[in-house]
């Protein structure tokens, strides 16, 4: 593998060719906000909050460094205005969905970001998928999953394998960086696998109270 | 839907991971809906996990999780048909009804559903019911066209 | 049908086909493209078959049932040959008659066919109708000419010249290089030049390559991929081969929409077909180029449009994009070099092979060559496909070829590039149409939707439209597409519902700036333009919606009131039994009344009412003056008492 030479924040970085500009950030002490990345996970991309700024053939753009392969005499700056705009909005959209998350409230102190902005979302979820990719590469049991798309995604337990695999395991309870996954497996579980009934009936979190569509 | 019906549609995509929304259409096109038995067969042959299964039949548009109604009504709202008030044919039509798109209602009669260009711009706004293309529609005519279907 | 095996073969072939036709020999083609079949074309083609039996034509007049041929507002539409003359809007009970008079006694049946509404005067030959006569059809116009199930029409038009001069006669290099020189540009939305990315391709490691048709032409509000897909799918393949050979693929994948089930269909035929004929498979024209082709049917997502999503739904997975670098052409279906240029690109190659690639760059602009399709739709007078030369501006667009605005309405924008695109106000009209000029304007080429906007349309609901679509097409994987679009459709449905806020315009443009730059792909970085680009040139019309709670265009429903002029009503009960809310108190010699709490604004009051009267008007930004007292609605008529 072979080095590559780029500047990070003015500062010259060496790093292997392959590698993302978070991980050639991170090995000379620079530091990028992240939420949904997790070193154990392939990268993903979602939360955006690890965007920086490049120059690549002339042009500027704002990427994101989790996925950002590392290229030769690339100009990157993860710290500029228009970056810290672009943090506290994404910041103080997912604090619609999660007031309470001390990571949020972190970064949300850092970067200045209102957590009252935009109105109360009734999901708790920002979607970084750090339970489900979890689930799916580390302990390969795909026990929950998304569905749908779009502003109605949502996390959901498989109950038939959730009751088998999960209280065992719960791993993926403290990754969740709103510290609500918990408690959207209990109720899942619950409704899934009444006590008396034992009904298998599946209900998954977005049947939680319904989101008035463009309220 | 019986198993080897399934099971068949698997064998001719030869059973490759690869085809799974093709699978997925051809069951839906077989069965117009994907019952939860035919989703947890075609995890099992394909070796595909349902929460993938779950994530890509509720992700594509063309499937359904729930039985349709005897008749399907797609009203387009693409652009053309929107500038030229599909709108209100659609609040027109869900008020007829009494459901709202992607619902069926509980006598299994109308499924109702949007589609976001028929490709007729010429004739919208395009309200279709089981192929059947009514051009031009005004929320007006609704009622009288809904009524010859039982 | 043996297969063809060589270049002295196919013109063999060719030569034996024109040679059984006679160009003097009567012929109808019918358009029996998708827009046509809501019209019943396939009526038309039954009375067809059976009038020329019962009038004793069998065998001596050919019927040709072809795919779309653009004025899809005048369909179905017949052109009888050698003559050309065009019917339009024909109905099966005008087939015995077109029988009888055109193709027995050599006359016109007047009534059919195209008057010009500006001039009066009548148009017989379909090349003359100002729709056509202003447009240059060098990808669509076969569409006229062939039936999309028979090879053989194809092959009489010219079809797998151009594979033929490609696999015996030219390097994939000489290809490539052809391709480039054309500065042959993606037609569908980004515009990226064909050549630089065949030879991304071509240059990547791995092995096998692959190549793929994006005809998941989600616009809504854009069909010339569909119509090419179902009227001229063999164009498509051909051209599909030449950049196979081109960048040393040998397996390709067709990805249409599923609900386009006539391109699935035809597409599919013409691969059998090609398959019979040695036109596909091994040892093609028995150049020992190898190549198969598979039809893969999308769900129903928009985002599957996006070259990596797409892969990915090829790869049976849900459609989320991936982020670029790295690109399909070094890392993409399987992780292997992929190639995907959308339909109307692919159709483009055997032009640009046959005519070379200095004819093709005597066509447009400076940075944008040839022609490009438009879906010419909306609220214009000649709704259809149009094919015009790059730089072409948009008033001869929209008023030459699209016969300007209907009903005597006004002229108010022109939507183009999809949900993703923007909107040219009438300053703009003059703009010469190409990919760099719509992006200076603040909009985009897109796929090649023109939506033309009269003012009767709310630039606010516009905007919110396009939103709403996007929300309910993003994929839901990154925050700013995700929850950035969701905030901007909410402030957006606040603003038509009269719950705008001051400082709504400038949040929405601080959301613009979010997903704009932040997003994962073109879809999420795309969604703020339709918002951008209103603010830009109808700012006034957020202003108007927010501070005066007014929708200057009577659109927006909860900002208009019905009303019906007590000094104009006449009492003719036309709005009372339209209404479908039973929301008009009528009456014989009573005037009539809306009632406000029952109306569900849906306007057809307003469409019922004579033109004569005009008693039915809308009401925005002020309050509904008090209902008539009861006492006071018996009606004086004046008229009947002279």
């Amino acid at each position: 593998m072979s080095e590559v030479l780029l500047q990070i924040d003015g500062k010259e970085v060496s790093a292997i060719e392959g590698a993302t500009i978070l991980e050639a950030a991170r090995s000379v002490g620079i530091i990028i906000p992240t939420l949904c990345h997790h070193e154990k996970l392939e990268p993903y991309g979602g939360c955006r909050i690890c965007s920086v700024e490049v120059d690549v053939r002339g042009r500027t753009s704002v990427v994101a460094s989790c996925l950002f392969p590392v290229e030769k005499d690339l100009v990157v700056r993860t710290v500029s205005k228009k970056l810290d705009r672009i943090r506290k909005s994404l910041l103080e959209m997912m604090l619609a969905h999660a007031p309470d998350s001390e990571q949020l409230q972190v970064l949300a102190q850092e970067y200045g970001a209102d957590r009252e902005r935009f109105g109360k979302e009734a999901s708790f979820c920002i979607h970084c998928g750090l339970c489900v990719r979890y689930c799916a590469e580390v302990k390969k049991k795909d026990a929950l999953g998304f569905i749908d798309r779009g502003a109605r995604k949502e996390i959901c337990f498989i109950p038939e394998i959730a009751s088998r695999e999960c209280w065992e395991c719960k791993e993926c309870f403290p990754l969740c960086p709103t510290s609500a996954l918990q408690a959207a497996f209990v109720l899942c579980k619950a409704l899934s696998f009444p006590p008396e009934t034992g009904s298998q009936e599946e209900v998954n979190i977005s049947t939680l109270p319904v989101r008035e569509q463009n309220d | 839907m019986n198993v080897e019906t399934i099971d068949q549609i698997i064998d001719n995509h030869q059973c490759e991971a690869g085809s799974l929304i093709q699978i997925l259409l051809d069951i839906q096109s077989e069965n117009h809906w994907l019952p939860k038995e035919a989703l947890e067969r075609v995890s099992e042959k394909l070796r595909v996990p349902l929460s993938q299964i779950q994530h890509i039949t509720t992700f594509y548009k063309s499937f359904s999780l729930v039985p349709k109604g005897r008749h399907e009504v797609h009203v387009c709202v693409g652009t053309a048909c929107h500038v030229r008030g599909a709108q209100r044919v659609l609040d027109t039509v869900q008020d007829q009804i009494g459901i709202k798109p992607g619902e069926t209602d509980v006598d299994l009669k109308f499924s109702l559903e949007t589609v976001n260009c028929l490709g007729c711009c010429a004739l919208g706004p395009v309200m279709v019911v089981d192929g059947e293309y009514h051009g031009n529609i005004a929320p007006a005519r609704i009622e009288e066209t809904l009524k010859n279907y039982e | 049908m043996s297969r063809i095996n060589s270049s002295a073969e196919l013109e063999k072939l060719r030569k034996n086909i024109l040679s059984k036709r006679d160009p003097n020999r009567p012929c109808i083609t019918l358009c029996s493209g998708s827009a046509c079949q809501a019209t019943h074309c396939k009526k038309v083609a039954a009375a067809l078959d059976l009038e020329i039996e019962k009038q004793g034509l069998t065998g001596k007049v050919d019927l040709r049932k072809t795919g779309c041929h653009g004025f899809c507002e005048k369909g179905p539409i017949i052109v009888i040959y050698p003559e050309e003359i065009c019917y339009l809007q024909v109905k099966p009970e005008d087939v015995s008659e077109i029988i009888s008079q055109t193709l027995i006694e050599k006359k016109v049946v007047e009534r059919l066919v195209y008057v010009d509404p500006n001039t009066g005067e009548k148009v017989t030959h379909e090349s003359e109708i100002p729709f056509y006569k202003n447009q240059k059809r060098l990808v669509l116009g076969q569409n006229t000419k062939i039936d999309p199930k028979s090879i053989e029409d194809y092959l009489a038009v010219g079809g797998y010249q151009a594979l033929a001069k490609v696999l015996l006669g030219m390097t994939p290099e000489q290809v490539i290089g052809e391709v480039k020189a054309a500065s042959l540009r993606g037609r569908g939305g980004g515009g990226f030049p064909a050549g630089i990315k065949w030879e991304a391709a071509r240059n990547a490691k791995g092995e096998p390559k692959y190549v793929i048709v994006n005809c998941d032409e989600g616009d809504p509000g854009a069909y010339m991929d569909r119509s090419l897909m179902e009227g001229n799918p063999f164009s498509v393949l051909e051209g599909l081969l030449i950049g196979a050979y081109a960048i040393g693929s040998h397996e390709g994948y067709i990805y249409v929409r599923q609900e386009y089930p006539l391109a699935v269909e035809n597409v599919t035929f013409a691969i059998k077909k090609a398959e019979e004929y040695g036109l596909l498979g091994e040892n093609i024209l028995g150049s020992g180029f190898d190549f198969s082709i598979k039809v893969h049917k999308g769900a129903g997502a928009f985002v599957c449009g996006e070259e990596t999503a797409l892969i990915k739904s090829l790869e049976g997975k849900v459609g989320e994009p991936k982020a670029r670098p790295p690109y399909p052409a070094v890392k993409g279906l399987w992780d292997k070099p992929t190639n995907i240029n959308n339909v109307e690109t692919w159709a483009n190659v055997p032009l640009i092979i046959n005519k070379g690639a200095a004819a093709f760059t005597s066509i447009g602009t400076e940075g944008s060559k040839g022609t490009k399709i438009f879906s010419l739709v909306g609220k214009v007078n000649n709704t259809g496909l149009v094919e015009v030369p790059m730089g072409v501006t948009l008033r001869d667009i929209v008023y030459k070829i699209g016969g300007g605005i209907p009903g005597g309405k006004k002229f108010k924008a022109v939507q183009t590039g999809g949900p993703a695109g923007g909107c040219m106000p009438e300053g703009l009209l003059d703009m010469e149409v190409d990919f760099d000029q719509l992006t200076k304007a603040g909009s985009m080429m897109g796929s090649g939707g023109m939506i033309v906007l009269d003012d009767a349309t709310c630039m606010v609901d516009f905007a919110r439209y396009f939103l709403g679509f996007l929300a309910d097409e993003s994929c839901g994987k990154c925050v700013p597409c995700r929850e950035g679009v969701k905030q901007m459709l909410k402030i957006l449905t606040n603003i038509t519902r009269g719950k705008g806020k001051k400082g709504d315009i400038e949040l929405l443009e601080e959301l613009s700036e979010v997903a704009g730059s932040a997003a994962l792909c073109a879809l999420g970085k795309g969604a703020p333009n339709p918002v951008l680009s209103t603010i830009r040139h109808f700012r006034d019309e957020y202003e108007a919606h927010i501070n005066e709670g007014k929708c200057p265009a009577y659109s927006c429903k909860e900002l208009i009131s019905y009303y019906i002029d007590p000094g104009k009503c006449q009492a003719c009960m036309s709005c009372g039994k339209k209404c479908p809310a039973e929301a008009i108190l009528g009456g014989k010699n009573l005037i009539h009344v809306v009632v406000q709490d029952k109306c569900t604004k849906c306007g057809s009051c307003l469409e019922a009412c004579p033109p004569r009267f005009g008693a039915v008007r809308i009401i925005s930004g002020e309050p509904v003056p008090p209902q008539v007292p009861e006492d006071a609605r018996t009606i004086v008529r004046k008229s009947k008492q002279l």
